[in-house]
């Protein structure tokens, strides 16, 4: 009746629980802290610019991760509409990833660079101004909002020391970068740096495979 | 095979430690699950005969049978032991080992496009050998065009190539940087870059004003004589360069014929002062990496073919 003993001692049950449900994590998680292919960037990766880094935060904030994914996966059906699939080194820069698990509209992962600013303008005022069987929705305002930049210099601080923790061969933002910054968000309203963070995704790669 | 191990270096750790971590763990809890449904199916003394109750009582008049577990259950408990097994003998899984298949994704995915490139490359090949001319009187290769034209190019020149405001028209014949197959191609491949300067600070309200009555007056619009004879001076010192001295543009800079009436942006006066103020960055990415050379050539013909009728 070995299993009274489990069943009875409730602290002890739950450490036996704890280690059951910590294996998977140690197997599968812990490791890809040390596995080169997720800790170090891909050639030609940069971290962010202040602009950038305000325009990924519009993005979460407007939930644009509902609708689009950023991964490309390796068959030819998405890279032959993407791209070069996305690979881990491409996203060292990003926390959290917006890889998503929905794909409304299409990917993002290599938007960058696919259309024009003016195009990107024209399509988040009013999506179906350019693409008429378009169900995304218009995001006006952010041509309206002025960014503040109260919290870039915070924000790429923090970065700064996940960047330490997560990766090596990573580059972190410099002190006179991030005393530069607020002034390089000067004037530019949120849809700048949404255009400026979509038009940064994936142009580390570009061969086509 | 692996053409992209410049990306992705598999199965490398910052220290073997971690390869057998995960074999230590792996294996180890394969061989717990196993010993723990050993271990729990002993028989045991003092324990109850099976088929009797337990002898333990819940809520008033619920008890638990000393049954063993169904067959077919631990069978298939069993089962998926020796799946696990098996599938980290033949694919990668056990740290660094790569598996007796030497599976990896990449190679599935070199694999699915060298099976592509085998099915569709001669189709292509046979293509990009034909000139663009040619390939307008194929309707196979005019198909392949407007489908990749509809999955490449409709989200800014439209389905229908009809394009937009700041999005060109490709049916009308009409062309910012030259209308012949070379040309097109050239634009599809290496992009364009238009850019016309803000000449608002330059001219001030009252000169844009000139500027736009002379613009308006060169395709034969309506516009305040006195503005028209104004504006035609400035627009010989400061537009002339681009668009020439008698409007009909430069294809070799993208700047446009401003004497057919066809507007990129717009020919409302109101829009022409606004082009004029704060000039124009009209941007065509290039797709030379993205699209390929031979899809840019029936790409290329589709297009070509679109104002052809036109002529």
């Amino acid at each position: 009746m070995s299993h009274e003993i489990v069943e009875k001692n409730v602290g002890l049950m739950a450490l036996l629980i704890l280690v059951v449900i910590s294996v998977g994590g140690l197997v599968e998680i812990v490791p890809l802290f040390f596995l080169k292919s997720t800790t170090e960037p891909v050639d030609g990766l940069k971290p962010y610019t202040a602009l950038q880094l305000e325009g990924r935060d519009i993005y979460v904030r407007e939930g644009c991760y509902l609708c689009h994914s950023q991964m490309i996966r390796p068959f030819r059906a998405e890279t032959e509409r993407y791209g070069h699939y996305s690979v881990a080194g491409e996203f060292v820069y990003d926390h959290p990833f917006q890889w998503g698990s929905k794909r409304t509209g299409p990917d993002l992962a290599r938007v960058g660079g696919r259309y024009s600013d003016d195009w990107h303008r024209v399509h988040l005022m009013n999506p179906r101004d350019v693409v008429p069987e378009s169900i995304m929705p218009g995001f006006p305002w952010l041509a309206d909002n002025k960014l503040d930049g109260k919290l870039i210099k915070k924000k790429m601080r923090v970065l700064n020391m996940l960047t330490r923790a997560t990766c090596n061969g990573c580059q972190t933002y410099s002190d006179e970068q991030i005393e530069n910054a607020p002034s390089e968000l000067e004037g530019k309203t949120e849809m700048d740096a949404l255009i400026a963070y979509l038009q940064g995704l994936g142009t580390s790669i570009s061969s086509r495979r | 095979m692996n053409e992209t191990s410049k990306y992705i270096q598999d199965f490398a750790f910052s220290s073997q430690f971690w390869s057998g971590w995960i074999i230590v763990l792996t294996l180890g809890n394969i061989l717990a699950c196993w010993w723990l449904i050993r271990w729990t199916a002993k028989k045991r003394a003092g324990e109850a005969a099976e088929g009797d109750t337990t002898g333990h009582t819940w809520d008033e008049t619920l008890a638990e049978y000393n049954n063993p577990l169904p067959r077919w259950w631990l069978w298939l408990f069993y089962l998926t032991m020796v799946f696990g097994l098996v599938y980290l003998v033949l694919y990668p899984g056990l740290g660094s080992f790569r598996g007796v298949l030497g599976w990896t994704h990449q190679n599935a995915y070199a694999k699915e496009m060298q099976a592509a490139d085998a099915k569709y490359g001669p189709l292509f090949a046979k293509y990009a050998a034909k000139p663009i001319p040619q390939l307008t009187q194929d309707p196979a290769a005019l198909r392949i065009g407007q489908r990749l034209f509809v999955n490449y190019c409709a989200s800014c020149h439209g389905s229908d190539a009809g394009g937009g405001p700041g999005f060109p028209n490709l049916r009308d014949n009409d062309w910012l940087y030259g209308g012949t197959p070379e040309a097109i191609t050239k634009t599809i491949l290496d992009g364009r870059s238009g850019a016309m300067p803000a000449w608002g600070p330059v001219l001030g309200e009252q000169g844009v004003n000139e500027v736009a009555a002379y613009v308006l007056s060169l395709s034969g619009r309506q516009a305040d004589p006195k503005l028209v004879e104004a504006g035609r001076k400035h627009f010989a010192t400061y537009c002339a360069a681009c668009h020439g001295a008698d409007g009909k543009g430069n294809p070799a800079m993208g700047a446009p014929n401003l004497t057919d009436n066809v507007w990129l942006y717009g020919g409302s006066p109101g829009v022409i002062r606004q082009t004029i103020t704060k000039g124009r960055n009209g941007r065509m990415p290039a797709h030379r990496d993205f699209l390929g050379e031979d899809k840019v050539h029936l790409l290329a013909a589709y297009i070509y073919s679109l104002s052809k009728g036109n002529k």
